[in-house]
């Protein structure tokens, strides 16, 4: 037998070149110059022009790397959290890791087989009852027709689904296909399972049974769990070992707590930066935001309040083209530590258009009613004329922490569990520029 | 570190000829159940159900025997033309279902192989046993027909004594119709404009593939090159040969079928197996 700890799959070198633009175009001459370069027993001339896969920064090359010289290693029984921003090469990795698609350089060796949860009931047949359908997954996840007999009733009992299970699919709900997916895979028994994203469908009950049953699979049957998300507290309490990866390339590898610690810090080291030096941003950009500040009662910049004080946001801007600031709209979303969106606000929806901007908007809360804790904000802005187009969209761009009060004046401190209620209200400025 | 022992090995590379049978048996389980899907979907909510195998080649047959024999006078040897026909399109069109059906494989199940890992090679296996069953249908009103002529006319028909090999011919023809199928999407995933070939090509390969005009008749008008070098002419003349003991086959044709076929069906996969990896990111 072997060791719990051994290891059970390595990654090695592992990079991703594609090719952006529209693939046909001058496909044949690159792929005759890939063929004369491999008859004349040289490098693929295109191998070597890729760029690091940054979106937001136009490059010069056609071809980018989504994912350049990935190497870890995990051992058996271990549940390991991919985390990073969309784009950072994320579902590449799995793709490769599931055998979708070939990696253009390195290799991945495994012991034992991988089976993937990449989106839950692919190849269902609409036409078929359920029970054919367990069984055609399974066999699609690569269960032999034995196995699965063998777990039938465990699935369908798992599944909920046992009243429908002899209707076609196409009559099931989508809550209901979903659990009769999650239930095929989770008794798939690989050693080790792939899972990207699934648990956003579901109900929250189906969700807290999946991470359950995840959570199972690894501790109870040693077998290795790899997931990817974007929610931090789940990778936090689900995962035992976490891998950072940004702009395809890993740039953190540790415990999943750590993990998290080092990807939110960075994020936050970010807001700190001059925000017009930050490269991360969409947008057309004929307006950029510069600096996001935090104002008190008193007019001073802050970056700390208690719940339930006056506070204003005040975003201020640089204009690199004349623009009729009736279309402007601004947007401001706030996030907790774990990205969870708490609330957005955005002037359209209030009604609000600014006929002169002096270089900044305000947004005004009388009363900020966040509980304690810290909070990032996302501000963005928009035009609306025949439909809406961002002009500037950047991340994280301020952190604030907000401290307990006692907001009902009942004597006691309100509890410090992100969320509450808010209002806030964007200002028109009348004065002159 | 110490002895490394690896069980599996993912790499950009595979050997070409690598052709993974193993693991293609690990997976014989889905093979059957694609084709039991394919079945049972088949006549959903359709009213005619499995008749309209019946329908498309029995009107078929009856509007080339009006149009090529009645019209333009085409002669059958001593063969009723509708028979004729019949016996050629059954056999035809169980090539045409599996070239045309396997040749969109990447492109029809990108969605589930985008998702998950199988051997691809599965998906137009599946196809051309699930196309035996509709041949098996056409072949059973071909069989009807064959038998009200033998019993009630007296044309005086009789199948040669090597129709025992008939299941050996429709073997080939699969394995014509997978390889080439097989090829064509490997490089629909590259250059759609196949798909485009594929649909008018395979009806202008039908009138050279002796399906309605007899061999014979283009040896009559000296235009031979135009069907010697295709096997789909030799795999019908000799299917009506075995069938309805009518027509010549030469050792050439059948010798130039086998290596094709065989040939085509091994490149086929190799090509296949080649694209398979990387096919997602072009598509």
């Amino acid at each position: 037998m072997m060791k719990q700890q051994d290891v059970i799959l390595k990654v090695e070198n592992v990079s991703k070149q594609y090719r952006l633009g529209v693939v046909g175009t001058g496909t044949i001459s690159h792929d005759l110059n890939r063929f004369l370069a491999k008859v004349t027993g040289k490098e693929d001339p295109y191998l070597k022009i890729g760029e690091s896969n940054d979106r937001s920064t136009k490059g010069t090359s056609e071809y980018v790397w989504a994912l350049k010289d990935i190497n870890f290693e995990v051992k058996r029984g271990e549940i390991l959290g991919i985390i990073g921003k969309n784009g950072a090469g994320k579902s590449t990795l799995l793709k490769i890791l599931s055998k979708v698609t070939g990696p253009t350089t390195g290799c991945i060796k495994y012991n034992g087989r991988i089976a993937s949860l990449l989106e839950v009931g692919t190849g269902f047949h609409p036409e078929m009852t359920g029970r054919e359908n367990i069984f055609l997954n399974g066999a699609i996840l690569g269960m032999t027709k034995k196995e699965i007999s063998h777990k039938l009733d465990e699935i369908i009992e798992f599944s909920g689904c046992e009243r429908y299970i002899d209707t076609p699919v196409k009559r099931y709900s989508s809550g209901m296909k979903v659990r009769l997916a999650f239930a095929v895979a989770a008794f798939l028994e690989p050693d080790i399972l792939v899972v990207d994203e699934v648990l956003a469908v579901g109900d929250a009950k189906f969700q807290k049974k999946a991470i359950g049953k995840m959570q199972d699979i690894s501790s109870q049957a040693g077998r290795t769990v790899l997931f990817v998300s974007h929610d931090m507290a789940a990778v936090q309490s689900l995962c035992t070992q976490g891998v950072l990866l940004e702009n395809g390339e890993i740039i953190f590898r540790g415990t999943s707590q750590d993990t998290v610690h080092f990807y939110l810090n960075a994020e936050r080291k970010k807001a700190s930066q001059n925000l017009l030096e930050r490269t991360d941003r969409r947008g057309s950009g004929e307006v950029r935001f510069s600096k996001v500040e935090m104002l008190n009662e008193f007019g001073n910049s802050v970056s700390e309040v208690i719940s339930g004080a006056y506070i204003k946001f005040r975003l201020h801007l640089v204009f690199y083209k004349t623009i009729n600031m009736k279309d402007l709209i601004f947007g401001l979303v706030i996030y907790d530590m774990n990205e969870v969106k708490i609330g957005d606000f955005y002037s359209d929806e209030m009604g609000i258009k600014f006929d002169k901007i002096k270089g900044y908007v305000d947004l005004e809360f009388p009363q900020l009613l966040l509980r304690g804790g810290k909070y990032s904000i996302v501000v963005v802005v928009q035009t609306n004329i025949f439909k809406v187009q961002q002009i500037d969209l950047v991340n994280g761009v301020f952190n604030f922490k907000v401290f307990p009060g006692d907001y009902w004046k009942s004597g006691k401190i309100n509890r410090a569990t992100n969320i509450a209620l808010i209002f806030g209200k964007y200002i028109n400025s009348k004065e002159p520029l | 570190m110490e002895k490394e022992k690896w069980l599996f090995n993912i790499s950009p590379k595979n050997n070409t000829f690598n052709l993974n049978l193993k693991e293609v048996w690990q997976y014989r389980d889905l093979l059957m159940l694609f084709v039991k899907r394919d079945v049972i979907t088949l006549y959903k909510q359709t009213i005619l159900g499995p008749l309209w195998y019946l329908i498309q080649p029995l009107f078929t047959s009856l509007i080339f025997t009006l149009v090529f024999n009645n019209v333009a006078g085409i002669k059958t040897g001593g063969i009723p033309p509708f028979l004729f026909n019949l016996a050629g399109i059954t056999t035809w069109n169980y090539f045409k279902e599996c070239l045309v059906a396997t040749s969109d494989t990447f492109k029809k199940n990108e969605q589930i192989f985008g998702k998950v890992y199988f051997p691809r090679i599965i998906m137009p296996m599946s196809i051309i046993i699930s196309n035996l069953l509709k041949f098996a249908i056409q072949l059973f009103i071909l069989i009807c027909f064959y038998l009200y002529y033998v019993f009630f006319t007296n044309s005086g028909i009789r199948p040669s004594e090597f129709l025992f090999l008939f299941p050996v011919l429709i073997v080939f023809m699969g394995m014509l119709g997978l390889g080439l199928g097989m090829l064509i999407s490997s490089m629909v995933t590259k250059y759609r404009d196949l798909t485009f070939l594929v649909s008018f090509g395979i009806q202008l390969l039908m009138y050279i593939s002796l399906v309605v005009i007899p061999l014979s008749l283009f040896q009559k008008k000296g235009v031979e090159w135009l069907v010697m070098y295709n096997p789909m002419g030799y795999i019908i003349e000799t299917a009506r040969f075995l069938l309805l003991n009518e027509g010549n086959i030469s050792q050439f044709g059948i010798a130039y079928t086998v290596i094709f076929s065989v040939l085509c069906l091994l490149f086929g996969t190799v090509i296949f197996n080649k694209t398979e990896k990387t096919f997602i990111d072009t598509i």
